[in-house]
């Protein structure tokens, strides 16, 4: 498990905001502590369920991990490998959940390119009509790749710049979005844009329906508004072409935007839909407490 | 000349139409010629607005001043006030012959002479002055049926129809739609910048003054933006338009130049859908030119009519820049965060005013979006006057936020719920500062006050060229076909409505109000009119 620990350790320090790689080390190091306690001949309960009780009474379950099994090597292995089935599966399993939530004749509002959405999208568009505005992400512009994708499937599509998000908002039925990283309180951290894109659809009332697969779940609360902040060139925003003013201004370029829970109405992930408010339980489900700090 | 002296009350003694009577060359002049071609128009913050060759301006004013058969005698329906800016043609059958101007002419004398025998009689029951020509009186309530403006009813055929047949008797080219519109936004016109107005069109054109196709172009090739600019630029144009006007024989200056601009203004909505600045300058002006006392002789008729315009563009415009600057400059503070929109003529000024004056050090946040992307203007602007600039995209306001203080923000048009009618983004802005509780400011001149109401962007806006949003990045542009693909369609908005419970403060050059204080301003304007 320290072996693990440490290569996991190195892996996030190199790219701190693809969180999946910190996550997907946690669910291993879950998968070991489980696999060793199963051979270890405790029950499953005991070892799952965290209760108040529990902690009092106990004083603390010591797992010295020591007692060497010849079977565990094996065993982890096979677990890793169900883990893996289970994840090619997550686009198809939140897919299958899209007609229980587009109805017929709806307008569906959209940003940037996720290909969950998108997944989720198509499958609705199978059996139902509806529209789809996509807010073009300035400036990577990744929403026009999504509307390509869209309308190929014959989605009625439109692209709008998000300056115009709030302009259109009142025609919308419903906002479905991807992201980046699900925080433990509830919270996103999506691309940059969200948030206002979250705040119109609040404003309006309009449900916000994050399309997330669990392994973007990350054991983290945010510290500060500001730690999860990953800038590229400013380029993207004013080109070096407009340089005899470069020099005496600051530009800024973040590509990622914090959404506070409040804002969300629902998550769908593989295991079903959830509400901001319980993500908190899944992650005991997927994690152990020890490993949240890698 | 026929002996109807009688009938022209005063108006000018017939001359031959020679205009400024300058010698002007032929179609294809040389270029030493004193072509007196439009003056460079200037925006207000000096950038030049020359967008044609001066060749449109070598063309005979004479052609173009003495066109008494063609103009649609329609206009001069002489009991009929004025109606609104664009006003849709009043399907009267076009002048043929000398006749019929003649019997018009001895008409109108009647009717003025029994107008005459009213004002005796109501000055003699002492009742409250009216003006010279009744209009309709402010105090009444507003009455009359109101009229849809063309621009919103692309769907209806028959307003088409109607438009379609107003734009051929006044020899204005019509312009196509472009491009599969957004199904929300079917009711409006949506044009492509490649196809301008003037190539369905003969230049040099005999109808409408070569100034005025110039400024047509520029409003629709996005040379001139911003509606300030706009209306100046329209007001000056207009002006050059008066000054190469003569009227024609059996003719009244003042109804005769109301029915030559009419051409002219559906020509440049064209171009470009009018802005509420540029609709109010124009009813300003109408009113102005039909009020005209009869008694003044040709050139000093066109003198005074220069001489409102430009009282209109001193106090109207430029005054109340310099008042709003003031009472802004009262709101920034020491060590302010101040976060910007797009380009607006009003806030950049305001901002260069404040920090010319010494003692308050602030910085400023541009923020911008795209496909315009007028906050590069901004920044060049405020840049080159030494203030501390950042700038992000509108994607960013989230992050940039926490650190402003104020949020200052233009407006195109304020409308009379309280609504603020702006460009694209701006209602964004404005409600996500609320979220993070900072105060939002709008300044706006009074004279772009509407009567108009609206509570969403949908029923009245503007659709601009669609192309505008394809982009070139790595390479390829990913939306490049889509007007073959038939699901995809790209919407690019050009104005937005904020609602009033977003905006906490609105400066004009009447003092600082709430937003919902602009009925009590237009109301207090027409009382003053």
């Amino acid at each position: 498990m320290d072996l693990i620990r440490t290569e996991g350790q190195r892996m996030t320090a190199a790219q701190p905001s693809e969180t999946t790689v910190g996550n997907m080390v946690r669910r291993v190091l879950k998968v070991i502590r489980e696999e060793y306690g199963r051979l270890h001949g405790r029950s499953e309960e005991s070892d799952q369920q965290e209760s108040l009780h529990k902690l009092l009474t106990s004083g603390g379950l010591s797992e010295d991990f020591r007692t060497p099994y010849p079977s565990l090597r094996a065993n982890v292995i096979e677990a890793i490998n169900e883990m893996l089935i289970e994840l090619e599966g997550t686009t198809d399993n939140i897919a299958m959940q899209a007609l229980e939530h587009i109805h017929s004749n709806e307008v569906i509002m959209t940003i940037g390119y996720s290909r969950t959405v998108e997944a989720f999208l198509k499958e609705a568009a199978r059996k139902r009509k509806f529209q789809v505005i996509v807010a073009e992400c300035a400036p990577f512009c990744q929403g026009h790749e999504m509307a390509v994708q869209l309308s190929k499937e014959g989605i009625e599509t439109t692209v709008m710049s998000d300056a115009a998000i709030f302009a259109v908002m009142s025609r919308v039925n419903k906002v479905i979005i991807g992201t980046k990283t699900i925080l433990a309180n509830g919270a996103l951290i999506a691309v940059s844009g969200t948030h206002t894109l979250a705040l119109a659809a609040k404003h309006h009332s309009t449900p916000l329906i994050v399309c997330a697969p669990m392994f973007k779940l990350s054991p983290q609360f945010p510290n500060e508004e500001d730690s999860f902040h990953k800038f590229v060139s400013p380029q993207e925003v004013l080109p070096f072409t407009e340089g005899e003013i470069l020099a005496k201004i600051n530009v800024h370029c973040p590509v990622f935007d914090y959404v506070p829970p409040e804002l969300i109405t629902l998550f769908i992930s593989n295991i079903g839909g959830n509400a901001p408010s319980y993500i908190y339980r899944l992650m005991s489900e997927l994690y152990h407490p020890d490993d949240y700090e890698l | 000349q026929p002996s109807q002296a009688g009938a022209h009350t005063g108006t000018s003694p017939p001359k031959p139409a020679h205009g400024l009577g300058a010698a002007v060359g032929g179609p294809g002049g040389t270029s030493a010629a004193p072509c007196e071609g439009p003056e460079p128009l200037e925006g207000p913050e000096g950038s030049p607005c020359r967008g044609l060759p001066l060749a449109l301006g070598c063309i005979s004013r004479r052609d173009w001043a003495q066109t008494p058969h063609s103009s649609p005698a329609a206009a001069a329906q002489p009991t009929s006030p004025p109606a609104s800016a664009d006003g849709p043609g009043d399907g009267e059958k076009p002048a043929a012959g000398k006749s019929k101007a003649e019997l018009r002419a001895e008409r109108r004398a009647k009717q003025e002479a029994e107008r005459a025998q009213k004002q005796a009689r109501k000055a003699e029951l002492s009742q409250a002055a009216t003006t010279a020509k009744p209009r309709q009186s402010p105090t009444e309530p507003q009455s009359m049926v109101k009229r849809l403006p063309e621009h919103v009813q692309v769907d209806d055929p028959a307003a088409q129809r109607k438009l379609a047949k107003k734009l051929e008797r006044q020899q204005v080219p019509l312009r196509q739609d472009y491009g599969t519109k957004v199904n929300l936004f079917s009711h409006l016109h949506q044009y492509s910048r490649k196809k301008p107005l003037t190539q369905q069109m003969s230049i040099p054109s005999t109808v409408i003054h070569p100034a005025v196709v110039r400024l047509g172009l520029q409003y629709s090739q996005g040379i001139i933006n911003g509606s300030n600019a706009r209306c100046i630029a329209l007001l000056e144009v207009f002006k050059q338009l008066i000054r190469d006007y003569s009227t024609p024989p059996n003719e009244e200056l003042s109804r005769d130049l109301v029915a030559k601009l009419k051409p002219h203004i559906s020509f440049l909505n064209q171009c470009r859908p009018l802005s509420a600045s540029m609709g109010n300058a124009i009813k300003f002006l109408k009113k102005e030119i039909s009020c005209l006392p009869d008694t003044l002789r040709e050139d000093e008729a066109k003198e005074k009519l220069q001489d409102v315009i430009d009282k209109y563009l001193r106090e109207k415009i430029v005054l109340a820049a310099e008042a709003i600057s003031r009472s802004a400059f009262e709101k920034i503070n020491d060590h302010d965060v101040i976060l910007v929109y797009g380009c607006s003529s009003l806030v950049n000024r305001t901002l260069c005013d404040a920090h010319a004056k010494q003692g308050r050090a602030f910085r400023v946040i541009v923020v911008d979006s795209r496909p315009r992307l007028e906050g590069r203007q901004t920044l060049r602007r405020l840049v080159r006057r030494g203030i501390h600039c950042t700038y992000v995209m509108i994607n960013a306001i989230s992050y940039v936020l926490p650190e402003v203080s104020k949020v200052l923000l233009g407006a195109h048009a304020l409308l009379a719920n309280g609504s603020v009618m702006s460009r694209v983004g701006t209602s964004q802005i404005a409600l996500v500062s609320k979220a993070h509780n900072v105060p939002v400011l709008v300044c706006c001149e009074t004279y772009k006050f509407c009567e108009r109401v609206q509570t969403d962007s949908f029923v009245s806006n503007e659709l601009d060229d669609p192309d505008d949003l394809i982009v070139l990045r790595k390479g390829q542009a990913q939306l490049g076909g889509w007007a073959e693909n038939k699901s995809l369609r790209l919407l690019n908005l050009v104005y937005d409505v904020t609602p009033p419970d977003l905006v906490d403060l609105v400066i004009t050059d009447l003092g600082m109000i709430p937003c919902t204080s602009v009925p009590v301003v237009l109301r207090v304007k027409n009382v003053d009119q």
